[in-house]
């Protein structure tokens, strides 16, 4: 038998008159992503979404389904002819598939097409009657039911189910425009992107390579994390700049504890840079208030200053376990905690200032061709299209 | 420019094109199970046999003594884990030391689990034990002794024949394990002289493929097998034989031993010429003896990530590797090195440099320069 999997959209079908803009990204989301999973057929119809998997594995369709932005639930469901007997049999066998003795359970009823002869309370009540007299153990709970029971009849048959997986919620991925996210291989910065793609950002990714101090497998890394978040959206677009030389030109002729600012200020400018030239609207950041030396109010002030695109900073509020919590449900904390990270700690100094001035910073940045290194870096950056 | 320079053949070698033919011919054309009871079956088992002989010649054992294993690790692993269970009715207590290879040190933590007490010997400055710190380790109850052959970090050659010669005229029953995973095939193995009771040797380390290894066992040992299946290599190591590693691995032993001086001679020649060209560069220390392995040379770099080091001769084709891998949130110093009372930060800057027979001396010169010049840019970047 095909499988069939009805899905819920929230948020989406609130939107106005672009609901229908929304509606299709999401439509064609749903079809890019399981296109290499299964054959299905998608339709959509009246603030639903349909996927009938006509060949192929249907656990794999849902795990897929649960990565999908904009959807905020969905049901296998089975279909049944448009006759109350119909109706009832197929209730008795769904309900049978996950009742044991002593569980609850309810029935409930969308009558969407109104031509059905009964009103969907006497739909309810006559399939929970006729579920109660043909098994054994069960009971009914109107209130707090082990199980819903839900009937949905539709113009051409109704859909029986007892199952709601939920989804990611938040909007389709490419409903809200471009970000390019700064990603640097550690817990953050993937938690920052993955939030930013939940409102529906397509993401272009941007990681600073500082080869020999970095290392290839550090790099390689980064590549993994893109790729998992990418499962949650279309391809990434990672963009490895080139920093190494920017990093010498810091330690060799600015005052050490300003490097991570002076650091943080190139990287933004390279970002900036690199959104215009990729049409991004915005930079996204995985910064949390507070966290690191670069991360306090007046320093993330300081950096901010060299940029006018805005900056999202989806962490700023978190604690590093929340952060760590969503890392591990979606899937990139493993790969973020791999042990080789970088030796760019050779540039770090050891005592940051965690309130840089604003005069000193500029001061301290006389001494650097900025121009010239950002431009360099930009023309050694190497793009690499990433999918899932 | 050098396409590639390779010095970091203490991890691992290239299968040179004699090994590879031989591992060619046995894949696709000898390809029977060595114990069926038809000529195909009959052919492996002599291609194994034969693998057998070259093995115990090359160090002068019987030809029963040599059982093949899936690797160095694996020959470790039933040499401490085998005696200690098979001989636990004798005694408890195990001794090694503290510099010992990883599938060792890690076979003796599990032992600890299991009920045995262990000691961890230290070494001197040099890196090298002393054999009267093993016979005072010795106990009533001391039932094996492991010591490895040439150090794989820092070359240091132990002083085996003397702890073996003690250790059998103190108490004979103690059984004498050593790891020559290092050493084989470059210096002289001769478990006899050694009086050692078993020894533990590796293909990949002397241009053999990787996967294999071999123990010498001496007759009337018999370690506890670590599996348990169809009766191969006398039920030491059972399962179907790896026919292709093992042809290989003895194609590998035959060619290093027939140029087995030769080689030594070259390598000694390399690794002379590297340290007579570090001393040239300011503030760069040796780690180990002058009378080391001629094919291992590490040292310390002050003021340089040993890891940034490997990452920019990389770029240069040049690879060798680190005495502790460097990570931002924490260190994984060599314990070897900590062993040699090495200061952290002398750790996060040592490299080593090891050699084959087939590098060359231009090679040696071309790293030099590189390292010359790297070590000078990068020290511009020290923290001050």
């Amino acid at each position: 038998m095909k499988a069939l999997f009805l899905i819920r959209y929230g948020e989406i079908g609130l939107k106005g008159k672009n609901r229908h803009f929304f509606e299709n990204k999401l439509t064609s989301n749903i079809k890019r992503s399981l296109i290499d999973v299964a054959d299905c057929r998608i339709q959509h119809y009246r603030g639903r979404n349909f996927v009938e998997v006509i060949n192929g594995d249907s656990a794999a369709v849902s795990s897929k389904l649960r990565q999908i932005f904009g959807i905020v639930s969905f049901s296998p469901v089975a279909t049944a002819g448009l006759s109350m007997e119909n109706i009832k049999e197929v209730a008795a066998r769904e309900l049978g598939k996950v009742a044991k003795p002593g569980i609850t359970f309810k029935v409930e009823t969308k009558r969407a097409n109104k031509r059905f002869p009964l009103r969907s309370p006497e739909v309810s009540c006559d399939v929970g009657e006729y579920l109660l007299a043909n098994t054994s153990g069960l009971a009914v709970d109107v209130h707090h039911p082990d199980y819903v029971l839900d009937v949905e009849i539709r113009d051409h048959e109704a859909y029986i189910y007892t199952e709601r997986i939920p989804g990611p919620g938040g909007l389709p991925v490419g409903a809200s425009g471009k970000g390019l996210l700064l990603i640097s291989g550690g817990i953050d910065s993937p938690v920052a992107g993955w939030m930013a793609m939940k409102r529906g950002v397509t993401l272009d990714a941007l990681h600073f390579h500082s080869f020999p101090f970095t290392s290839e497998r550090a790099k390689e890394k980064v590549v993994d994390l893109t790729k998992i978040l990418s499962g949650y959206g279309n391809k990434i677009n990672l963009h490895v700049a080139h920093f190494t030389e920017i990093q010498k030109e810091l330690r060799q002729k600015c005052p050490e504890k300003l490097t991570v600012t002076l650091m943080r200020r190139m990287m933004f400018r390279i970002a900036e840079r690199l959104a215009e030239q990729r049409n991004a609207l915005a930079l996204i950041t995985g910064e949390s208030l507070g966290q690191v030396a670069s991360q306090t109010m007046e320093s993330i002030n300081v950096i901010e200053k060299v940029t006018t695109i805005p900056v999202f900073r989806p962490l700023i509020g978190m604690d590093k376990e929340e952060i760590v919590n969503i890392s591990r449900r979606i899937g990139t904390y493993n790969t973020s905690i791999l042990p080789y990270e970088d030796c760019c700690t050779v540039f770090l100094p050891e005592f940051p200032v965690t309130r840089p001035r604003l005069t000193d910073v500029e001061e301290a940045e006389k001494a650097l061709d900025i121009e010239a290194l950002v431009n360099e870096s930009l023309e050694k950056t190497e793009t690499i299209e990433i999918k899932h | 420019m050098l396409s590639e320079v390779y010095l970091d053949n203490s991890a691992t070698t290239v299968v040179i094109p004699e090994v590879a033919a031989a591992m060619q011919e046995a894949l696709t054309k000898n390809y029977g199970n060595p114990s069926s009871l038809h000529r195909k079956g009959l052919d492996a088992e002599r291609a194994i046999t034969a693998s057998r002989r070259i093995m115990a010649k090359a160090c002068f054992v019987k030809e029963e003594e040599i059982f093949f294993t899936s690797g160095g690790t694996e020959a470790n692993n039933v040499a401490i884990k085998g005696v200690a269970r098979r001989y636990r009715r004798r005694g408890t207590h195990l001794i090694t030391t503290k510099i010992e290879h990883p599938s060792v040190l890690y076979a003796f933590r599990a032992l600890q689990k299991e009920g045995f007490t262990v000691t961890y010997l230290e070494v001197n400055r040099d890196g090298l034990v002393r054999t009267e710190d093993v016979m005072d380790a010795v106990q009533d109850d001391t039932v094996l002794v492991s010591v490895m052959h040439v150090n794989n970090e820092v070359g240091t050659i132990q002083p085996i024949e003397q702890i073996g010669k003690q250790l059998k005229s103190a108490k004979k029953e103690i059984i004498f394990h050593v790891d020559a995973v290092q050493s084989f095939g470059k210096l002289p193995v001769l478990p006899d002289n050694w009086q050692a009771d078993i020894v533990s040797f590796s293909a990949h380390k002397i241009h053999g493929p990787k996967g294999v290894g071999a123990l010498y066992c001496k007759s009337g040992i018999t370690p506890d097998s670590l599996f348990h299946g169809g009766g191969q290599e006398k039920s030491l190591r059972p399962g179907t034989e790896n026919t292709a590693g093992i042809v290989g691995f003895a194609e590998a032993a035959r060619i290093a031993m027939q140029k087995r001086e030769e080689n030594v001679q070259h390598m000694a020649c390399l690794r002379q010429r590297l340290l007579d060209g570090v001393k040239t560069i300011p503030n760069v220390v040796y780690n180990g003896t002058q009378e080391a392995a001629p094919h291992i040379f590490n040292l310390t770099v002050s003021g340089v990530k040993g890891e940034v080091l490997v990452h920019s001769l990389e770029e240069h084709g040049v690879y060798i590797s680190t005495g502790s891998a460097c990570h931002s949130h924490r260190t994984n110093p060599s314990h070897v090195l900590q062993a040699m009372g090495l200061t952290e930060k002398e750790i996060e800057a040592s490299l080593r440099f090891s050699f084959s027979p087939y590098n060359t001396v231009e090679e040696i010169n071309y790293a030099l320069e590189k390292l010359r010049n790297i070590t000078a840019s990068l020290r511009l970047f020290t923290r001050r």
